[in-house]
């Protein structure tokens, strides 16, 4: 604690700090930011943007310095200048919106360090603070999940009935379940098995393309095919679980996002049986249950939906039902989840998760447990890719890349590894915010990165980690005594 | 067997470049035990910045190829080498010490960041530069005109890649960073009991695994001409799979393994099909892990419990 007096040498000290970090940033944006490269008929072109390199160069070096000067004891100096930044900000014209947006950004995070400084005389919380506060956030989450639980589910329910639910807050909802739903599916495999899989979106490329092919070949319905997509990715998990789940860790990871792109590259290139990059239309949608049909004018002999229920035609009845389709997987999934951890095989997941040594020094056998986890969450993969093919009525290899394995496991591990409400926020934040600002779409996959990167540094076991095992030998305490008694012994 | 042989000197020019990329992957494992998935990022970085300073060095006038070869060379160095040291500061150095998963999500996340950063800045089309170097010699000629040759450019990147490899080999054999770098492979924490500066010699092997990989991001520049922002993830991956297939933490092994991984794929490429030539480096991947986990040269892993 410096105090108010800071003498001259600090400030100098600061100075030379934000310089370096200046510097820093001059290195790594001068050739890539400033010197962008153009497509002309006579060849490539340079085409200098030194003015965004300087203007990144000067946020860069300000950010850094109001940083220093509030571990200095400046905090209400900064705060106020941070203030003034983010005033700038919005009102001065800036070369580039992304410039805009780090000034924003970046005056904001001073400000508010400089303002917590202010308050408790330092400006970061500690890890284990950081821990603790959310840890306690996260089991009082937990404990309301009891709660929240039943409201969430019942919004859902009522969510297309509900007046400002249009087709657009439909189709929505319809992406967030499924990505939640695979959350919910890659949750058995990452959260309770504890292994990392690099490679779930393989799972639902083969269900999609099982259902696709099936459909489009065979004439066989979506409820027909929805169980034997499930069957074919499961039989895919078993295949490659075989080779793969005798490695661990890291290695682990690795080779099921090799045979993720084994699969792409396959779908990609076997165009006698895939269609190739082309990939697949005109898949069928499907139906009521077999009875009826989304359409307005029906075959002979059959009836439409409209017809069935005495409604007149509208083409929103069909988003509606696919809705409630993939909320049934989805909860069909939530429900095996939380039943199957109080099993003798969810409990062999949660135990190997925590020391596969010790396991099998008690006499489980590792592969065979790992594999049943590998197959059903497989199976639920598969069950949302078939329904992702018959939303969209048409798949190609586009669509399955190493990115949505990356999203599905983001979803996964910034929600909280094991946690079934952190997936759900997760999704929320993961999948929800960047549709919600569609307008910034060049920016979406930039702000994911660098939001997972965030996320992981300030809570490195998710937003909502949760790992408490499901069953106790003794007494069963709510997850808030816990939390209690764990702080009045430490 | 002209053909053979042509395949042979392609192949051996490929691996060289693949085996770059994977010493910067081996010698990460090595020293922290994590997959730096932004690895293969920092070779498209790389390549863009060559692409860069050819284009201003031809501007400026500077036609002397070797030596521009020489600057730009430099050029990518420094600055991969400053963006290696900054993903490090950045995004894996507080997560030391965390749990295992914690530096692999941030390094994807970091890929993804970096992958789209180049896309914004420098614009989503392949771009294309002419031949920089494009004389060849031909070593032998079949009846019905084929010809084998070596171009200028495969004997600078063979050499370049064989020089930088007696340097590295000796900078982890010789030099006192090379062993602060052993001394933390081994164990960390008497490391730095024992006064070596942890930290230190961690940025400094990003630094170099970065530096490498520039370098092959200037060749690769050289050899095909044509790079866009989603090079890095296939070559990262690939090198990634070199580096395993050597035996991780092991320099010669990743060598090896990137000519192993670079043979494979031109003569799968010549004798079999193009289009699956990235499934059958994968298939490697997956056998050698199965069959073979520690690779070539790598040493046996202990279990701890």
């Amino acid at each position: 604690m410096a105090g108010a007096g800071t003498p001259p040498s600090d400030f100098k000290a600061a100075l030379g700090e934000a310089a370096a970090a200046g510097g820093i940033a001059l290195l790594l944006t001068l050739p890539l930011v400033g010197m962008r490269t153009l497509e002309t008929s006579g060849g490539l072109v340079i085409h200098p943007h030194f003015a965004d390199v300087a203007l990144t160069v000067l946020l860069v070096f300000l950010g850094r310095l109001g940083l220093v000067l509030i571990e200095a004891g400046r905090g209400g100096a900064v705060l106020a200048a941070a203030a003034a930044m983010v005033a700038a900000g919005w009102l001065l014209p800036f070369p580039t919106e992304a410039l805009r947006g780090i000034a924003l950004a970046g005056g904001l995070v001073v400000a508010l360090r400089a303002g917590l400084a202010l308050r408790s005389r330092h400006s970061t919380l500690t890890q284990a603070e950081r821990d603790r506060r959310m840890d306690r956030v996260g089991a009082r989450l937990q404990d309301a999940s009891r709660l929240i639980g039943p409201v969430a589910v019942l919004f859902a329910l009522v969510l297309p009935f509900m007046p400002f639910a249009n087709r657009g807050v439909i189709d929505l909802g319809c992406l967030l379940l499924t990505y939640i739903m695979l959350g919910w599916g890659l949750n058995i495999v990452v959260g309770l098995a504890g292994l990392l899989d690099l490679g779930y979106v393989a799972f639902y490329a083969v269900g999609a393309y099982a259902y696709a092919l099936m459909a489009t070949t065979f004439g066989l319905g979506f409820w027909v095919c929805l169980p034997l997509a499930g069957i074919f990715a499961s039989l895919y998990g078993l295949m490659l679980g075989f080779p793969v789940l005798r490695l661990r860790g890291d290695y682990f990871a690795i080779v099921t996002l090799a045979f993720a792109e084994i699969v792409r590259i396959v779908l990609l290139n076997w165009t006698a049986v895939t269609n190739g990059p082309v990939g697949i239309a005109a898949i069928p949608r499907p139906s009521f249950f077999g009875i009826a049909d989304f359409t307005n004018s029906p075959a002979e002999g059959h009836l439409a939906f409209h017809q069935l229920f005495g409604l007149t035609f509208a083409p929103v009845h069909r988003i509606i039902f696919l809705y409630y389709v993939i909320l049934a997987l989805a909860l069909v999934v939530n429900f095996f989840t939380l039943r199957i951890r109080r099993l003798p095989l969810g409990r062999a997941w949660e135990a190997l998760r925590e020391d596969d040594i010790a396991c099998t020094a008690l006499g489980i056998n590792r592969t065979n447990i790992k594999l049943a986890a590998f197959a059903i969450a497989g199976m639920f993969g598969g069950f949302a890719g078939a329904f992702f093919a018959t939303r969209q009525g048409f798949i190609s290899p586009e669509s399955f890349t190493f990115i949505e394995s990356a999203i599905i496991l983001a979803v996964v591990v910034l929600g909280g590894m094991g946690s079934q409400v952190g997936v759900v926020i997760a999704a929320l934040l993961v999948v929800g915010l960047p549709e919600a600002f569609r307008d910034l779409a060049q920016y979406r996959m930039l702000a994911f990165g660098v939001g997972m990167v965030l996320i992981m540094l300030w809570r490195p076991r998710g937003l909502l980690a949760h790992r408490d095992p499901t069953i106790l030998l003794h007494l069963r305490k709510s997850a808030r005594q816990q939390q209690a008694e764990s702080e009045a012994r430490g | 067997m002209e053909y053979f042989l042509q395949q042979l000197i392609n192949g051996l020019t490929l691996g060289a470049i693949y085996g770059l990329i994977a010493i910067g992957y081996t010698m990460v494992y090595g020293i922290i035990g994590m997959i730096n998935f932004a690895h293969g990022e920092i070779y498209m970085i790389g390549a863009f910045v060559s692409m860069i300073s050819f284009l201003v060095l031809g501007a400026a006038g500077i036609t002397w190829v070797p030596l521009a070869v020489a600057v730009v060379l430099v050029v990518a160095m420094l600055f991969t080498a400053v963006y290696g040291w900054t993903i490090e500061r950045i995004a894996y150095r507080p997560l030391r010490g965390s749990t295992r998963l914690a530096p692999l999500i941030s390094a994807i996340g970091m890929s993804i960041f970096l992958q789209n950063y180049v896309q914004l800045v420098q614009g989503a089309r392949v771009k294309a530069l002419p031949p920089v170097i494009s004389d060849v010699i031909v070593l032998a000629q079949r009846a019905d005109g084929f010809k084998v040759s070596i171009s200028y450019l495969q004997i600078m990147i063979i050499v370049l890649t064989t020089a930088l490899m007696i340097g590295f080999t000796q900078i982890i054999l010789r030099t006192p960073l090379g062993r602060a770098q052993r001394a933390c492979e081994q164990d960390m924490k008497m490391a730095s009991l024992l006064g070596v500066d942890v930290d230190r010699t961690i940025s400094l092997t990003f630094v170099m695994g970065a530096a490498l990989a520039g370098v092959a991001g200037v060749m690769v520049t050289m050899y095909y001409g044509v790079i866009d922002f989603y090079i890095g993830f296939l070559a990262g991956i690939k090198a990634f799979t070199a580096a395993v297939l050597g035996g991780i933490g092991s320099l010669p092994g990743a060598m090896l393994g990137g000519l192993t991984i670079g043979l494979i794929e031109a003569f799968w490429s010549a004798y079999f099909s193009v289009e699956y030539k990235d499934v059958a480096a994968f298939a490697i991947l997956v056998l050698v892990l199965i069959f073979r986990p520690t690779g070539l040269l790598g040493r046996p892993e202990i279990e701890k419990v």
